[in-house]
């Protein structure tokens, strides 16, 4: 069932929920603007760890700026769309579906799993590490495995006793076990209820072995990554991981909170391309960090609103390091209502990503053709 | 006449409300059936769910135009004493599905469902009117962005398309008409209410910004505004139909998706057609539709034909559980649970709202069923095992694997078990022998033994059939 030969291409996307600040995640350190946009909401400039004479990142990023310098890191200026959505739930929507103008239904990572896996034959060829699917992955045909919690991850979870547990799966088993003639609703719930069973026993195992002297931080960001990379190295067909880091809605009290977000987001993106290295399972991964809309560029004295352009970052060992686009202008005259105006559309994006690196057709999935950025080099 | 078969009760209340317990079983199979829908029907007899407790609880729900609070919508679903009335609020909120995630601060979507409440079982025109003056709607479809001169169709499409019609009625020109229509159609800014919260928006007409001209709307002719355009399309046949398909959808069986609509005919023409002869002969009400609905045999033969929704799945197994009783700081993953199994109540996906039947399920959203039922059967506390446990202890002191089964398969409602599933939990059940009740130690095992079953139950194919 699964080729255990060929290393395939595989893409780790990690959302951030609620809107990254771009502008103090990757800071015009040496624009005046910069600080009479952010009297409050701003990083101090001898804090910085500088790209180049304009841009720094921010001094809570320093294991990304690690990748960064190591030239396994490309940082995307100015990403978003026309008419930025303004709500995290539209927002979102639409980096999903690729559909700025209207609300539809199926997301581009779960187009592109139909592609790689037409007949649906893995249900780990794309998992969501969260609660539920995310729309970019849901498309009809395509199969996806979502997993809360991979240790404890499967049916009847909650049963505590070891035994109990066993003989409610066994049951559970039996009661599943297709039936002919039961009608197709019936055996469709069979057919997906055996499946469950089998992509738990199959992770389950498959993770058994699993050791790293990489010591990941205790927080979110770092479990899912840890979990990303156990399964990962598992190589149990897996072509999309999905998961997301939550918090970025920054409203008020930002100074406080926006550093920790990114100590934990830097750290354990590091963490986990060190632990794929250590198991001689890097090279076949790349990953994609996005978020849903940049912030206001005016700071509200605590905080900053939702705003529009935004950056993304791409990172692997195969990724075209640097900077890619153009970071947009500060200018007022250049700022949509008061939010940056992005320079480059997360469709074209999403092609260079499918294109180069996962080797799929992109004008489906994405809805037309946009300008892709030379990321990858595949080897 | 005497009575009612205690599975066609059960059946009657899964649909018209969330389930009953074997406890208001017992009480509803001494009546007459007509008598329990028209209760059901006329729910206005009945007190409203007490929400001192509630209001005490969850501070957020005193706020006027607070955030959307599913969990209390789900409490309210558990403890009412108007089922259908909760029942109907969600079907309306199925065909006229408003997300409060349009922005980060739309007009109060508590506020719609509350109308939807009242509106449950009135006539279609009261109920299309009231969803057109509706803030949360005005906005999530534009029709605030709706001028005199510059109109938007967003609003106008949706009412004739996926409100009231279906595709293939009607023109583009009599949307664009309809649009016109409800130009100035729109709501007020919020009110501060300090320091906290707000005063809801409300409806507010602007004259000024309403084209009064001339407009042809569905074959007529004449200067209409929006309550002409809503008295028009209730008369249409296609509208009888439309509805009737939908209610038929909800209540009976499990029809293709919508959008299929214009071109797969109905499961069952038959009860379509009397359903729409009930719109036509009661001008609309939807009491009226659901007495004959729920008086039908194609109601009463439809029995375990629909997949449960997760909003029926989680609070007919709380029900099961006998919990959620009294609010609780933890009730908010009650919502988490149904969003998680597909239905984020008061976030439909699209304004095309859930899709319904065998696309509930998928692997994810299976687990997520059977974990959830399982876990809130775990407590050998709970009412649902205490009852059982009285139950199989009456007599003698022992109970046979069969009587095991039988007691937890109708607890859990869950009669449309397989033979192959009632061997396989019998042979499971036998596997640990006779139960006892003769000493303390025995019952607390027993107990256990009740718990597992009914958590196999509920993990079931079958159980997934409403």
């Amino acid at each position: 069932m699964v080729t255990k030969d060929a290393k395939k291409p595989t893409l780790v996307v990690v959302q951030l929920a609620g809107g990254n600040d771009f502008m103090n995640t990757i800071i015009p350190y040496s624009n005046g603007l910069y600080y009479d946009y952010r009297p409050t909401v701003r990083i101090a400039e001898d804090t910085v760890l500088p790209i180049n004479d304009e841009l720094a990142f921010n001094p809570n990023a320093a294991p990304l700026k690690e990748l960064y310098d190591s030239g396994d890191m490309a940082i995307i200026q100015g990403v978003g769309y026309e008419n930025s959505s303004r709500s995290h739930f539209r927002g979102m929507d639409i980096w999903h579906t690729c559909e700025p103008n209207s609300v539809a239904t199926e997301g581009w990572v779960g187009k592109a799993i139909r592609e790689l896996d037409p007949s649906g034959e893995n249900s780990l060829t794309a998992i969501n590490f969260g609660r539920g699917l995310p729309r970019a992955m849901v498309a009809s045909g395509a199969t996806a495995t979502s997993i809360g919690d991979l240790d404890t991850y499967g049916l009847m979870t909650g049963v505590q006793a070891e035994q109990q547990r066993t003989q409610a799966l066994d049951l559970f088993q039996r009661i599943y076990t297709p039936a002919i003639g039961t009608g197709p609703v019936q055996e469709y719930l069979a057919r997906t209820g055996v499946d469950v069973l089998r992509g738990a026993e199959i992770l389950k195992n498959g993770i058994a072995t699993y050791s790293s002297n990489v010591e990941y931080a205790d927080n979110p960001i770092a479990k899912s990554l840890r979990d990303v990379s156990r399964v990962h190295i598992a190589d149990l067909g897996t072509r999309i991981f999905y998961t997301h880091h939550a918090g970025y809605d920054t409203h008020a009290n930002e100074l406080p909170t926006h550093p920790k977000l990114l100590t934990d987001l830097s750290r354990a993106i590091n963490d986990f391309f060190r632990d794929l290295r250590n198991h001689n399972a890097s090279e076949n991964v790349v990953m994609l960090v996005f978020t849903e809309f940049g912030r206001r560029v005016q700071d509200n004295h605590s905080g900053t609103d939702h705003g529009a352009g935004g950056g993304a970052f791409v990172i692997g060992d195969r990724v075209n390091g640097g900077l890619h686009g153009a970071y947009p202008s500060l200018d007022l005259s250049d700022l949509e209502f008061g939010d940056l105006r992005h320079t480059y559309d997360f469709r074209g994006l999403y092609s260079s990503l499918l294109e180069q690196w996962m080797g799929v057709d992109s004008n489906p999935i994405v809805g037309g053709t946009y300008e892709q950025l030379p990321l990858l080099s595949r080897a | 006449m005497s009575g009612t078969d205690r599975e066609l009760v059960a059946h009657l209340m899964r649909r018209a409300g969330f389930g009953a317990t074997q406890d208001e079983i017992d009480i509803l199979e001494l009546r007459d059936y007509e008598d329990i829908v028209e209760d059901l029907l006329n729910p206005e007899q009945f007190p409203e769910p007490e929400e001192d407790v509630a209001r005490r609880y969850w501070i957020a729900l005193n706020n006027p135009d607070g955030p959307n609070y599913p969990a209390y919508w789900i409490y309210r679903m558990v403890n009412t004493l108007r089922p259908t009335e909760e029942k109907m609020a969600l079907f309306w909120h199925h065909l006229f599905p408003t997300s409060a995630g349009k922005s980060s601060d739309p007009p109060s979507s508590n506020v719609q469902i509350e109308t939807f409440r009242r509106n449950a079982l009135a006539d279609f025109e009261t109920i299309l009117l009231d969803l057109a003056k509706d803030p949360a709607m005005i906005y999530f479809l534009d029709n605030s962005e709706n001028h005199n001169g510059e109109p938007n169709e967003n609003w106008g499409r949706e009412l004739l398309e996926l409100f009231s019609m279906g595709v293939g009625n009607y023109t583009e020109s009599d949307i664009k008409n309809a649009a016109r229509a409800f130009t100035g159609w729109t709501f007020t800014q919020p009110i501060p209410l300090d320091p906290y919260a707000r005063y809801p928006s409300e409806f507010l007409y602007l004259e000024n910004d309403h084209d009064d001209g001339e407009k042809s709307f569905l074959g007529e002719t004449g200067p209409f505004n929006g309550e002409d355009i809503i008295a028009i399309i209730v008369k249409q046949p296609a509208t009888a139909k439309f509805l009737s398909r939908h209610l038929y959808n909800f209540f009976v069986a499990d029809e293709p998706q919508v959008p299929a609509w214009d071109n797969v005919p109905p499961l069952d023409p038959d009860a379509i057609d009397i359903l729409v002869k009930a719109y036509i002969d009661s001008k609309g009400e939807i009491s009226a539709m659901l007495r004959v609905l729920f008086n039908s045999e194609f109601f009463k033969n439809g029995r375990f034909k629909k997949i449960k929704s997760p909003t029926e799945l989680v609070v007919g197994t709380v029900k099961i559980a006998g919990g959620m009783k009294f609010p609780e700081p933890g009730h908010t993953g009650m919502a988490d649970a149904a969003a998680a199994m597909g239905q984020g109540l008061q976030l439909p996906p699209t304004v095309e709202g859930w899709h319904t039947g065998k696309e509930w399920i998928d692997g994810g959203t299976l687990t997520e069923r059977v974990n959830f039922a399982v876990n809130q059967l775990a407590n050998t506390s709970a009412d649902s095992t205490k009852k059982i446990v009285d139950y199989l202890s009456a007599e003698g002191g022992t109970a046979s694997p069969n009587q095991l089964v039988e007691a937890c398969v109708a607890a859990t409602g869950c009669t449309n078990v397989t033979d192959e599933t009632r061997s396989a939990l019998i042979e499971s059940a036998a596997s640990e022998g006779v139960l006892s009740f003769n000493t303390e130690t025995a019952t607390k095992s027993s107990a256990a033994r009740i718990a597992s079953m009914l958590q196999s139950i509920v993990s079931s194919i079958e159980y997934q059939f409403a």
